[in-house]
């Protein structure tokens, strides 16, 4: 029955698909306060992921419900076998969602730090908790032969499966700094850069450590598979790129992040859920599939619907592909100094020669419509001041 | 117990986020109609209003995700026993949400957001569609799945499992094709509840006529035909929930014996689980029979005769749900619903004779009328799934066998705890901020350029 490694696959996609786009997400998230040195900065880097990120959550999602109804067993026994640290991963999902949501809806000082510091905690959390699950799938946990779960939640926090947790948040930050570095200009974009540079190194020792054990866990010979071969050469070519180019460095923190899922979920295969208990009670895709009918009907709705989803959410990333400056949120009296500032960061950054991805682009002329050039004067006018510009009410 | 604890999370969890759903669903399509109006029209009102009501759009649909997600994931957390069994057929159309429906709204509602100045005007008109699509399609997954539990349908049971044979057929399943058409309905009269209250409180505060003027005007025009279909499309779902769960039907007229033809109880004293003979204070003859069955002198079951009946045939138990949350369940709705419909009658013959804007009596009463479609819609939840109790899914699974055996009591009482404390927190904000935006004053009126306001709901 080839539906049963299909979904597997699939799900896998779904997994590493939902990394790849949230984990830049959860890096903004937890870098937006450190790299934007104000109000402005932090708009502006939130603002780079303002259109995407709620369009990239629903990875997750849909990774559960296909989980949910291609494998009713694993998701049954993960779910409620991690049961506190799904809710809470429930919470830290629902505090960053409204963070990002309610942290424009007052000009208050306390009310937007109050909301910036949950926003980086959650940030902080979620990639750490699905880390510790992931990595509990593969190193066993407390399984009976009914497949229930017969531990607690101690015996989730595995030291391995913490370090899952841990290099994930460091692929998160690694990710989102370049990420922000590609999708910021002048002082923002020096920054993001910088704070790139000095997480890599660690982020590189964090997966090759990962990936080391994951191989000894998942009982590996002396040699390295071709899936964590790649992860360790994308994160260290991630590293190795990171201080001259901007768009390698995205790319290969984008393949670094995938392929960290996909060791995981290949050293699994066909295995999904270890039991430490005894090896025969593990799930298995077999032992814990959907029926036949079921699967075939969810195939045929993935594969219409998958390439329509990839195809209308890479033409939102090509809608929003534009740089975002920080001038543009700072009120129009203060933008003066910010400029020179800006100027002497672009400059410097000249200097080091990380102009990869092109021009600097110049800051739009405050709240024009600057889309596609077609003449819209009516709209112009209309939108004249409620762009994104202005700090209050 | 925990059975019970898990009931009331998932109940909590369930009432707190459908009162999000039914306001973006509702308000996704009346923005896009506004917005389709200010792109026919170009007149500045309606773009001002899109942008308005779109920011109240945006600060629902926050929290009607993240508390989706919760939805998603407590069936596995909670009802591991149950997800195991039906999963094959229940996370079908779970997963159908995803792929079809929740992708849909979420990138297009970020690429309607932020896309005002990036986005030609026809393509940002089909943008907020979209999102308005998303949401109505999601529901539709929802509610064949919730269906399914109610009617099951297109499947077999092998081995004491039920197996999916036809998804057409949870689709074509007509406790769905009414129930959604049911909740679609009620979901639009929600949304159009909300802007007519917002707009009848600017208008009493003095705001522009010509502006709130329309919107209290279209909300009108959506919500006399969108709650007085509901209660049609709600009355054949009567019909045939009585076919299919007549004990959910029995339960909801405290009907405990049979009767042929029966008499609808608009109000009466007992009757719940313990009192088989309750005191009519008021009936109408033959209205339930006409309700039920769509018959004059139709029979309806009683309650008891249909305890024995599924005594007998899926061994002993108590089948008979709370009776008083069916009783009250039902008339909570079906009255306050009467009362949207008079309300909103009222609004339109206002409205011919040009009064509505003007009429501070009627504008203060709209105004508080928006709490009333969400106490209908958590009526007629609370009735739908508290009348198909002591099943989880009809027939095939009773409740307390679907929780998770490795949950614990101490797990259930903390994560029950975290979820009420956090929505409850997350709730107020909402509200607040709900309050906050629909009191603002409209962003000023093009020409002279306004330098202080700006619309927030499009930025950080």
């Amino acid at each position: 029955m080839a539906f049963v490694p299909l979904w597997f696959i699939l799900i896998t996609v779904l997994w590493a698909g939902f990394f790849v786009l949230e984990g830049f997400d959860m890096g903004v998230g937890m870098l937006h306060g450190v790299l934007g040195k104000d109000e402005a900065g932090r708009r502006a880097v939130m603002s780079t992921i303002g259109p995407l990120w709620d369009g990239n959550e629903v990875w997750l999602v849909v990774a559960g419900a296909a989980m949910f109804a291609a494998f009713p067993g694993w998701y049954a026994t993960l779910f409620s076998g991690a049961y506190l640290a799904i809710v809470l991963l429930l919470v830290a999902l629902i505090v960053r969602g409204v963070s990002f949501e309610y942290r424009g809806k007052s000009p208050a000082e306390r009310w937007r730090s109050t909301w910036s510091r949950l926003l980086i905690v959650a940030s902080f959390v979620a990639p750490l908790v699905i880390g510790i699950a992931l990595g509990d799938l593969l190193r066993g946990l407390p399984i009976g032969a009914n497949h229930e779960y017969t531990g607690n939640f101690w015996d989730l926090l595995q030291p391995y499966s913490i370090l899952v947790g841990v290099a994930l948040v460091s692929l998160c930050l690694l990710h989102g700094s370049t990420f922000i570095a590609l999708k910021t200009e002048g002082a923002l974009r020096y920054r993001a850069a910088k704070f790139a540079r000095r997480i890599a190194p660690l982020t590189a020792l964090l997966v090759l450590a990962f990936i080391s054990w994951t191989h000894v866990t998942a009982g590996g010979g002396a040699f390295l598979n071709p899936v964590e071969f790649l992860a360790i050469l994308a994160v260290l070519f991630a590293w190795g790129v990171v201080r001259s180019h901007e768009g390698w460095a995205f790319t290969a923190t984008t393949f670094a992040i995938a392929l960290s899922i996909i060791t995981i979920f290949v050293d699994l295969y066909p295995r999904v859920m270890v039991s430490s208990t005894n090896p025969a009670y593990s799930l298995t895709v077999y032992n814990s599939a959907s029926t036949p009918y079921s699967l075939k009907v969810m195939t045929v709705v993935a594969l219409v619907f998958l390439p329509i989803v990839l195809a209308y959410q890479a033409w939102t990333y090509f809608v929003f592909r534009r740089r975002i400056s920080d001038k543009s949120f700072r009120p129009s009296l203060t933008t003066r100094p910010a400029v020179s500032a800006t100027a002497a960061m672009a400059s410097e950054q000249a200097g080091q020669g990380a102009t990869q991805t092109g021009r600097v682009v110049p800051p739009p002329p405050p709240s024009s419509g600057r889309g596609r050039g077609r003449s819209r004067g009516r709209w112009r006018r209309l939108l004249a001041g409620q762009g994104r510009r202005g700090g209050r009410a | 117990m925990r059975a019970d604890l898990a009931r009331w999370q998932f109940a909590f969890t369930s009432i707190n986020h459908f009162l999000f759903v039914p306001v973006t669903i509702g308000l996704a399509v009346l923005t896009a109609l506004l917005q389709t109006a200010w792109y026919r029209k170009q007149s500045p009102e309606y773009l001002r209003l899109t942008r308005f009501f779109g920011t109240l759009l945006v600060i629902n649909v926050a929290i009607g995700v993240v508390t989706g997600l919760v939805q998603e994931f407590e069936f596995g957390m909670n009802w591991s026993a149950y997800s195991r069994l039906v999963g094959n057929v229940f996370g079908a159309p779970l997963a159908m949400e995803g792929l079809v429906a929740f992708f849909l709204e979420s990138t297009f509602l970020g690429l309607w957001l932020f896309g005002w100045d990036k986005l030609s005007r026809r393509v940002h008109l089909a943008t907020i569609w979209l999102v308005a699509l998303g949401s109505i399609l999601s529901a539709a997954f929802i509610l064949a799945a919730n269906s399914w539990m109610q009617h099951p349908v297109g499947y077999q049971m092998v081995h004491g499992k039920p197996q999916l044979n036809d998804i057409w057929a949870l689709f074509t399943n007509p406790v769905f094709v009414w129930g959604y058409s049911k909740v679609i309905l009620a979901a639009l009269a929600t949304g159009a509840g909300v802007m007519l209250a917002v707009s009848a409180w600017q208008l009493r505060r003095g705001a522009d006529s010509a502006v709130f003027g329309r919107s209290a005007r279209l909300s009108l025009v959506m919500l006399v035909p969108a709650i007085l279909l509901a209660m049609l499309v709600g009355d054949e779902l009567g019909v045939i929930e009585a076919k299919y769960q007549p004990m959910k039907i029995a339960a909801a007229e405290a009907q405990w014996t049979t009767c042929q033809p029966c008499s609808f109880s608009l109000f009466q004293i007992g009757g719940g689980n313990n009192d088989h003979t309750p005191t009519q204070i008021l009936e109408i003859p033959h209205l339930l029979s006409l309700l039920a069955t769509n018959h004059w002198n139709g029979k309806v079951i009683g309650m008891s005769p249909l305890q024995a009946q599924y005594a007998a045939k899926y061994g002993p138990g108590n089948y008979v749900p709370n009776v008083f949350i069916q009783y009250w369940g039902m008339r909570v709705m079906a009255y306050l619903a009467v009362i949207v419909v008079l309300v909103a009658l009222w609004g339109l013959w206002l409205n011919r004779r040009k009064k509505l804007a003007t009429s501070s009596l009627f504008l203060r009463v709209a105004t508080w009328l928006v709490v009333l479609p969400f106490l209908i819609n958590t009526a007629g939840w609370l009735l739908t799934e508290s009348g198909r109790q002591p099943w989880i899914v009809q027939g095939i699974m009773l409740t307390k066998n679907g929780i998770s055996p490795s949950v614990s009591t101490t797990q259930l009482i903390i994560s029950l705890t975290v979820f009420v404390l956090l929505y409850g927190t997350l709730g107020t904000v909402d509200l607040l901020l709900m309050l906050r935006y629909s009191r603002k004053e409209l962003a000023p009126a093009p020409p002279p350029a306004p330098s202080g306001d700006r619309v927030p709901a499009m930025e950080y």
